[in-house]
């Protein structure tokens, strides 16, 4: 980590979104992480496509809970709201506040430790209500806080950083996500920002639970040969499967594609996510199709990467339950607590 | 991965038209990042005695000075400051670093410099006339005497100096200061001949001389006839004459009511000594727009701290005179226009004729070169306008044994330009007395050393300042207006210097990639805080500057271009506004990236003698 502040000085060309923000807006503290840590990547990801979406820094929530990725909000949108909770329950607290406000954008980071074992159950039930959030998690397939044991999504054939052997089966957490229910799942790659910026923004524009295994390689304890969440490893080895280009919603589409080869979804905010097939066989909106295709690149032992599924018809956990719109901070008094009177009414009901 | 290892992916992937890795390797190339050092014809390593001024290292930051300027005390006051304009800190916030400003704490603040001054050799036996006493005839004979030469100084006034001591008023720069530097060269064993007006070049030159040194400036003013101009007697004076005959003690008291004509910095000069000799209502009346004066801001701004008022767009057209005395000063106004070939012009407002009522006149539009003293037939060629014709590099005239520098040279500049011809000019006769080429220059004494002490120690304070320039304090008008000695210009207070030096971002400390280390993380990308760091496709140069995260527009400033990576992408940083923070050097994981420091120092005559 560096001792130093970052200085507050931008180059003076840096560009402005249509809020008059710079990038540099949306920073956040400088990272205690190691130097040329993945998360710091995706931390500088999250902070492109925040930009690049106009998004006002106080309209998002950032969330985590524990672990190297999840001190990852301190570093960036310093002026957005956030909770970092207790290892694991982060998706618990997401929920939560989900229901009760609605109009914020909410970003969950977590770590392979916090989401594929302390948290696993947390995580799967926050997929299948379909909470309205993109969920990151920044994937080492190591337990960096602990010096470097092999965590859940470590590969079985990866060995440790003396040539430890992994006796374990690993959690593929994105085949997971799309098997629960998860209506966007991607997978990038820290090193790889083209890719995933794009898939971000996608994923914040979103309705639903968006899901991104980010393949975020641990410098210090996870980065030798041997290791398949190594950069070297992942750039030899990463397929990708679909490009993803995001169109805001007031922008015309001026590339034409080859037919077949291009998918355009509109999502719920009338923005288009275009996805450019690269496998030409590849059907994102097909579950089991795309479940079957992940696992055939990992016999391989190579790593699909892209938007790997999308399905905008379903509908995410608050209309699900049929809550109120408003958030509850905006209700007035007498209809966010009706008295004893209503509670009443609503106990008879119920005789 | 092994070097060869690296190398060999990398040919794999040839690209052309591809833009060339950088060679780090040519001085020019990272002594180009120090703008400031580039900028200043001396190229002081500025960013060197900044940190040294922090450290309060006083006595070694004037040294560095000397070495390479020779006056630091005078021109930490005078200097025209090529170095400002340049400076990094000026394109990322709104005022660069008061360079000028923190080299005169240097010469302020300074110890005993005795026992560093350079040991003087026995005498060679070469005999180095210089005629002018000015700052390029004082640096020749800084730079030989030392040597062994014995150097000649011959001046029309009775000390050296030339025109720091005859046109720069005593406010701005203290007899004191300025007797100090010259007496300290002219203690070098320096034969003078003062009160001496060479008349004729021929002389000197049959003469024992190996060598002459032509330093006399740009003497002469320019006059200025309009109508009218024959009758204004002695109510009209030539603005450097009128200033040296004011620095000599023969002038002391001007009219209530002063007209000075010109926007330079002679001018300026003028009208705040005018305001000092009993000049109540001083006026400067330019002919160009306020914006395209000649002077220098900050004594444009200094002159109207003076309550000097300033016409622009005046164009002077006759004096009038009332019983055979000079009375007032009629302009014509005019407007700046762009003709149809984007020039600017200037052209009649044809509103009436401005009349400025006067007792003097200071006349200061321009001064030239004059050599009436030179004959024309020793050999020594004369070109365009009356000039010597004089080799840009080694300072040579037509007659082999004859250099030129300073005003002499090349028409009016300023003192550090002087200096900088003086070292030249040093390093040609050197050469020229030893019978070598003197085509050969000596080269520049350079080191490149890394600043890392530790996991994120650096020998050099990275943490960039925030604040805005410091401003110097004046001392109160009611004095200064008062005592025509007495300086305006404080000077930094110890508190002020350090926190000014840190504003400097040490773009000496020089941002070092060495590609085999990198593993391409983007760590750096990141956290650069002014986005110059970027890894992407090579391509031809003016293509790479488009595709970077933030277009590189200034083609001034130049393009790291490293050799191509195992992904195929190239690290391509732009110069430009690089903070020098370290911060790329302090987050890459495998120390790819370095922060070391570069020393130059330009290669002066006493180079020439290196032992072996």
């Amino acid at each position: 980590m560096s001792y130093i502040a970052k200085p507050k000085f931008h180059h003076p060309k840096l560009p402005r979104n249509d809020l008059g923000l710079t990038r540099r807006d949306y920073e956040g503290s400088m990272s205690t992480l190691c130097a040329g840590c993945g998360h710091d990547s995706v931390s500088a990801a999250i902070v492109e496509a925040c930009f690049e979406l106009n998004l006002p820094a106080h309209k998002v929530a950032k969330m985590s809970g524990i672990g190297c990725s999840s001190k990852t909000p301190t570093y960036f949108l310093s002026k957005s709201h956030g909770f970092n909770s207790v290892h694991g329950r982060m998706p618990s607290i997401a929920t939560g506040a989900n229901v009760a406000n609605n109009e914020l954008k909410y970003i969950g980071v977590s770590g392979d430790g916090d989401t594929a074992s302390i948290g696993f159950g947390q995580f799967a039930h926050a997929v299948r209500r379909q909470v309205d959030m993109l969920y990151i998690v920044e994937n080492n397939g190591t337990y960096g806080l602990t010096k470097g044991q092999f965590s859940a999504t470590n590969d079985r054939e990866s060995v440790g950083r003396k040539g430890q052997e992994n006796a374990f089966e690993c959690i593929d957490l994105a085949a997971m996500a799309i098997q629960l229910g998860a209506s966007f799942v991607g997978r990038g790659f820290s090193g790889d920002k083209d890719q995933l910026v794009p898939m971000i923004k996608a994923a914040i524009s979103h309705k639903g639970f968006a899901f991104i295994d980010v393949i975020s390689p641990c410098v210090t304890f996870n980065n030798h040969v041997g290791s398949t969440k190594s950069f070297e490893f992942v750039r030899d080895n990463e397929h990708t499967v679909t490009a993803t280009d995001y169109v805001p919603t007031k922008e015309e589409i001026k590339i034409e594609y080859e037919t077949g080869t291009t998918i355009d979804v509109m999502l719920h905010d009338d923005s288009h996510v275009r996805l450019r097939k690269l496998d030409a066989d590849y059907n994102p909106s097909d579950a089991a199709a795309a479940m079957q295709h992940i696992m055939r690149y990992q016999e391989q032992g190579e790593i699909a990467t892209g938007l790997l599924y999308l399905n905008v018809n379903d509908t995410e956990l608050k209309e699900k339950m049929n809550l109120v719109d408003a958030p509850l901070n905006a209700l007035p008094f007498s209809q966010l607590r009706p008295g004893a009177d209503a509670l009443e009414k609503i106990n008879n009901s119920l005789r | 991965m092994s070097l060869e290892e690296h190398r060999e992916i990398t040919a794999k992937k040839p690209r052309a038209p591809y833009t060339k890795p950088t060679d780090i390797s040519d001085p020019n190339y990272f002594h180009k990042v120090v703008d400031c050092q580039w900028a200043c014809p001396a190229h002081t390593p500025v960013p060197e005695y900044i940190r040294m001024i922090a450290q309060r290292q006083y006595t070694e930051a004037y040294m560095v000075n000397w070495e390479s300027n020779v006056f630091p005390g005078i021109l930490g006051r005078t200097c025209d400051r090529p170095c400002e304009p340049a400076c990094r800190r000026g394109r990322i916030e709104e005022k660069p670093v008061a360079i000028c400003r923190l080299k005169r704490v240097a010469a302020d603040k300074r110890g005993d410099i005795e026992h560093l001054m350079p040991e003087i050799a026995p005498k060679n036996g070469k005999r180095v006339a210089c005629i002018g006493g000015g700052p390029a005839s004082l640096t020749v004979a800084r730079d030989l005497a030392p040597l062994g030469y014995h150097v000649v100084v011959y001046d029309r006034d009775a000390a050296g100096g030339g025109m720091m001591r005859s046109q720069i008023p005593a406010f701005r720069l203290p007899e004191s200061v300025l007797n100090e530097e010259v007496e300290r060269i002219l203690d070098f064993g320096i034969e003078t001949r003062f009160n001496q007006e060479v008349t004729s070049l021929k002389k000197v030159l049959d003469e024992d001389f190996d060598a002459v040194f032509v330093g006399t400036g740009a003497p002469r003013g320019r006059d200025l006839n309009i109508a009218g101009r024959e009758d204004v007697g002695d109510n009209f004076h030539i603005g450097i004459d009128w200033l040296m005959s004011v620095a000599f003690g023969h002038t002391s008291k001007i009219g209530k009511r002063v007209v000075v004509l010109g926007g330079g910095n002679t001018a300026m000069d003028c009208c705040r000594t005018a305001k000092r000799l009993g000049g109540a209502d001083v006026k400067v009346i330019v002919r160009s727009a306020f914006d395209t004066m000649k002077a220098s801001p900050w004594e444009i701004e200094d002159a109207q701290n003076e309550d000097i008022e300033i016409l622009n767009n005046h164009v002077p057209q006759k004096f009038l005179t009332e019983n055979g005395k000079l009375s007032a000063v009629v302009f014509e106004k005019v407007k700046p226009e762009v003709d149809e070939n984007g020039r600017r012009k200037m052209v009649p407002t044809g509103e009436d004729p401005v009349v400025v009522p006067c007792d003097d006149v200071l006349c200061a539009i321009g001064q030239e070169n004059h050599f009436p003293w030179i004959e024309r037939d020793i050999g020594l060629e004369f070109g365009e306008w009356d000039m010597p014709v004089v080799d840009k590099d080694t300072f040579q005239s037509t007659n082999p044994k004859v250099f030129f520098g300073g005003d002499a040279a090349f028409g009016p500049e300023n003192i550090i330009w002087a200096v900088a011809h003086g070292h030249q000019a040093a390093i040609s006769i050197d050469s020229f007395c030893q019978e070598k080429d003197i085509r050969e220059r000596p080269a520049p004494n350079v080191t490149l050393v890394s600043q890392k002490m530790g996991m994120h120690e650096w020998s050099y304070h990275n943490d960039i300042s925030n604040d805005d320039r410091y401003l110097v304090p004046h001392a109160d008008k009611n004095f200064t207006l008062k005592d025509i000695k007495m300086e305006v210009e404080l000077g930094f207070d110890e508190q002020l210097a350090y926190d000014e030096a840190m504003r400097c971002l040490n773009c000496d400390v020089q941002t070092v990639f060495e590609d085999v280390k990198c593993i391409e993380c983007d760590a750096c990308v990141d956290i650069c805080p002014v986005d110059c760091i970027n890894f992407i496709e090579n391509a031809p140069e003016d293509e790479l500057r488009q595709n970077l995260r933030v277009p590189a527009n200034d083609l001034e400033q130049s393009l790291y271009v490293s050799e191509i990576l195992p992904t195929g992408r190239t690290m391509i940083k732009d110069e430009d506004v690089c903070l020098h923070c370290g911060l790329c050097a302090e987050r890459c994981p495998t120390a790819a990236w370095d922060m070391q420091q570069f020393l130059y120092k330009e290669g002066q005559a006493k180079n020439q003698r290196v032992a072996g």
